[in-house]
């Protein structure tokens, strides 16, 4: 994550603010014991690569980090990092914002449970999330 | 089989993946399916499919949000799908 940072904050003399989120597997009450990310390989390169170049235009942001990762990860594991730089805070934070609520809902990935006594539950879409993205129309 | 013939051959099909609680459903990840000589649109392919296949008519009967993207991208039920098409169901992504 400081790496991260560090690049985002190279990209230029002319950046005053640097907005991240970090999005990470929660402990949950049932046992949950990992997250498997599944995802759409080729069409998830490509929705990350419109959003990112959508909240640039959108929030003119002088830099942007989408890292999304894949497959099984273990509870406190990080999931997702999205990092935009721009001249002034409120575009950087709008954009972070931006890139993730529209990532959760319009980009290819889903999340399967894994809980200690064996269970295997896929995640299911919530409302909440849609008008969050929906929200950004 | 010549070199033309098998391209007209596979030019009339289309790819589909299924993703997920949908790829476990349906008991495979990927098939190739042939389209009928006329345009078509998801709806249309999706309905002949499950009348063809008991199976698949049961999960996507079960799951009302399923959502398709036609070469990689979102779409509708209502676009239109062309031979050499890739196209993809799967349930609302959960992602983040």
């Amino acid at each position: 994550m400081g790496a991260e940072m560090d690049r985002l904050s190279a990209d230029s003399w002319g950046i005053g603010g640097i907005s991240v989120f970090m999005g990470q597997v929660r402990d949950g009450p049932d046992g949950l014991e990992s997250l498997t990310l599944e995802h759409y390989p080729g069409m998830t390169e490509k929705v990350l690569t419109e959003l990112a170049a959508e909240a640039v235009k959108r929030f003119r942001l002088i830099g942007c980090t989408l890292i999304h990762r894949v497959g099984t990860l273990v509870v406190g594991a990080p999931i997702v990092f999205v990092g935009t730089s721009s001249a002034h805070r409120a575009e950087a934070l709008a954009g972070t914002n931006f890139l993730i609520d529209r990532l959760k809902t319009g980009a290819p990935f889903w999340k399967c449970e894994r809980y200690q006594d064996g269970r295997q539950v896929w995640v299911d879409a919530r409302e909440a999330d849609d008008k969050a993205a929906a929200s950004w129309d | 089989m010549n070199k033309s013939s098998k391209e007209a051959g596979m030019a009339q099909d289309v790819t589909i993946f299924y993703f997920a609680a949908l790829r476990e459903q349906m008991g495979r990840e990927k098939e190739t399916v042939p389209l009928p000589a006329q345009p078509v649109t998801v709806e249309a392919l999706v309905t002949e499919l499950r009348q063809k296949d008991v199976g698949m008519d049961e999960v996507f009967a079960a799951s009302p949000r399923i959502r398709v993207a036609i070469n990689q991208t979102l779409a509708t039920f209502q676009d239109t799908v062309k031979p050499g098409d890739e196209l993809a169901f799967f349930p609302p992504m959960t992602g983040g």
